[in-house]
């Protein structure tokens, strides 16, 4: 376990680790990032996981299930939006895998 | 085992973190992307070997639930997220994020129930007796947060998707959600000393009820920078709820997430010249100013298809403004197809992006680079605003508001003080639009009357292709 002091700490770092991550970005990357970092916050599919694992009681099965379908959702779902939308992106010179794809479009 | 769950959590954070930063490249960004999927699988499949899960009774049951609710939400999930339009995933993504804040939220309720439980068989005096102190305020903070993110996000799907359009609630509305995070903040602390099975039910209840009444009254324009905040609310619920499980990952990612969220939250807010607050507790426009800065004076000046592409075709330089009206047309493609011609005719093409272009910061760039138009192409304001007098055309599709010179000159347009491009300052302008209308906000933009500017009525896709064929003809 993690406690007081120690998760202090983590808690300050990593906040300051999201916000240096964060100022460096152009907006052009705006869009995918908040899908990015809203596929990252899935990783509350461990915790469901664990809700459910310690489950005792079947309302607690129940809202434990809730939990590992919602986070399953939100991982799966961020990692699909965001690998789309990041596809695309491309160069003029160096046409990247995305550019195969956008030939069907025309 | 322990240490091999623990060290592979550490890792699954050092990905996320490796990956949110190369995805602030748009070179590295989808190895980023790639990175941190990798990062969660390992978290995922670790955490099936976790104590917590295999060391019970019930272990065979809810091991076998858990592979079912993994396989119904990603399915969904999965399903819906491959066939979303791009012009649709602002809503996509308030969607996925409300289901993260929702379960940040259950993985509280199922805590604060097993604390109960412990209180009514007498094997602890209350919840935070049982939980322990630190743990049942991070507990209950993240119930509040993940709650309200998971209501509210659902509001912005449906508010964004067109299911809802209503701003309007109840009278008072700012007073009655006071009253209720009064209320809301009582039951909790109720919540933390008792352990009643009803408070808890009752404080839950009121926390989605919240979440409701606060995102209702805010405007569509304003939805981004609300989706951007539940998405930094979910990655902090998640945190908070990483403390009550002893689990770092989720503590480290979800803090990342909470703190840049909350500055991507600013940033939007301040590229359209919004205050956080401001956007929760005030309608855009409402105020006597919009109607004071509504007059403009002129006649807007009209221009067929086929002038308009000699014209571009003529130019040493065009810039094309394109705004979310382009991507309901469906124009994109249209305009990159024009942009090729205009290439091979020797114009020197630029896209000039707003910040606030499209549905959120950077949709805008997403629909482009659907279209096929590479992101070197692709400038954003700062970086184009001065070249703006030395273009020939400015091509102005679909957009308004973001190329309204009143936000520079008038104190008393709503828009006043918000950045815009300066479309203005360029030899010609020729704005594409479907009617004589206004824009998002329903300002009047001077720029339409500007004797440099010329109108091209219509449908973006149908003009877009009239263009193509003007160009082709020379």
């Amino acid at each position: 376990m993690i406690e007081g002091l120690a998760a202090l700490y983590i808690f300050l770092l990593a906040g300051f680790t999201g916000f240096e991550i964060i100022s460096r970005v152009p907006v052009i990357l705006h869009t995918p990032l908040m899908s990015g970092s809203n596929f990252v916050h899935g990783i509350v599919l461990v915790g469901a996981m664990i809700a459910l694992g310690i489950a005792e009681t079947t309302s607690q099965q129940v809202i434990g299930f809730v939990a590992v379908l919602l986070a399953a959702g939100n991982a799966v779902g961020g990692y699909v939006v965001t690998e789309r939308m990041l596809e695309m992106f491309k160069t003029t010179g160096k046409p990247g895998s995305g550019s195969d794809k956008q030939g069907a479009h025309k | 085992m322990e240490l091999i769950i623990q060290i592979s959590y550490l890792l699954a954070a050092v990905l996320f973190i490796l990956g949110l930063k190369q995805m602030s490249s748009p070179v590295t960004a989808r190895r980023g992307i790639h990175w941190a999927g990798a990062g969660m699988v390992v978290a995922t499949l670790v955490t099936f070997a976790a104590e917590e899960i295999t060391g019970n009774e019930q272990a065979a049951t809810n091991v076998m639930l858990i592979i079912i609710a993994i396989g119904l939400g990603g399915g969904y999930a999965w399903y819906t997220g491959k066939r979303v339009a791009m012009t649709d995933m602002p809503q996509m993504i308030a969607m996925y994020n409300g289901m993260g804040g929702g379960a940040a939220a259950a993985i509280a309720a199922v805590e604060l129930l097993k604390a109960q439980a412990a209180v009514q068989a007498g094997r602890a005096s209350s919840i935070h007796d049982y939980l322990g102190a630190d743990v049942a305020v991070l507990a209950i903070l993240g119930a509040i947060i993940g709650t309200i993110a998971f209501s509210g996000s659902i509001i912005a799907w449906a508010k964004l998707d067109g299911r809802l359009n209503s701003n309007k609630l109840l009278p008072q509305q700012q007073l009655i959600n006071l009253v209720l995070a009064v209320v809301l903040i009582g039951l909790a602390i109720g919540v933390y000393l008792a352990g009643s099975l009803n408070l808890i039910i009752a404080f839950f209840v009121l926390a989605l009820v919240l979440g409701v009444f606060i995102t209702v009254p805010v405007g569509g324009a304003d939805m981004p920078v609300i989706i951007s905040l539940f998405n930094a609310l979910t990655g902090l619920a998640v945190g908070f709820e990483g403390y009550v499980l002893g689990n770092a990952a989720m503590i480290i990612a979800g803090t990342v997430v909470g703190s840049a969220g909350t500055l991507l939250t600013h940033l939007m807010a301040k590229a359209m010249n919004r205050s956080v607050a401001n956007v929760f507790f005030s309608g855009f426009g409402t105020g006597p100013a919009a109607a004071a800065a509504a007059d403009v004076d002129g006649t807007q000046k009209e221009i067929q298809a086929q002038d308009a592409g000699i014209m571009m075709a003529y130019a040493n330089q065009v810039i094309v403004v394109p705004g979310y009206g382009m991507a309901v047309a469906q124009a994109q493609h249209k305009i990159w197809e024009l942009t090729q011609l205009l290439t091979e005719k020797g114009v020197k093409v630029k896209f000039a992006i707003h910040p606030v272009a499209g549905r959120m910061p950077g949709h805008m760039n997403v629909l482009l680079a659907e279209a096929g138009v590479p992101y070197d192409m692709i400038y954003d304001m700062e970086d184009i605003n001065a070249d703006f007098p030395n273009t020939t055309v400015t091509l102005v599709i679909g957009a308004n508001d973001v190329v309204n010179p009143a936000a520079k000159k008038d104190p008393a347009s709503p828009l006043y003080g918000m950045p815009t491009l300066n479309a203005e300052a360029s030899q010609n302008v020729i704005v594409i639009k479907r009617g004589r209308g206004t824009g998002f906000s329903g300002v009047e933009n001077s720029l339409f009357v500007a004797d440099n500017t010329r109108m091209l009525f219509g449908d973006g896709q149908k003009v877009a292709n009239e263009l193509i064929q003007a160009v082709k003809e020379l």
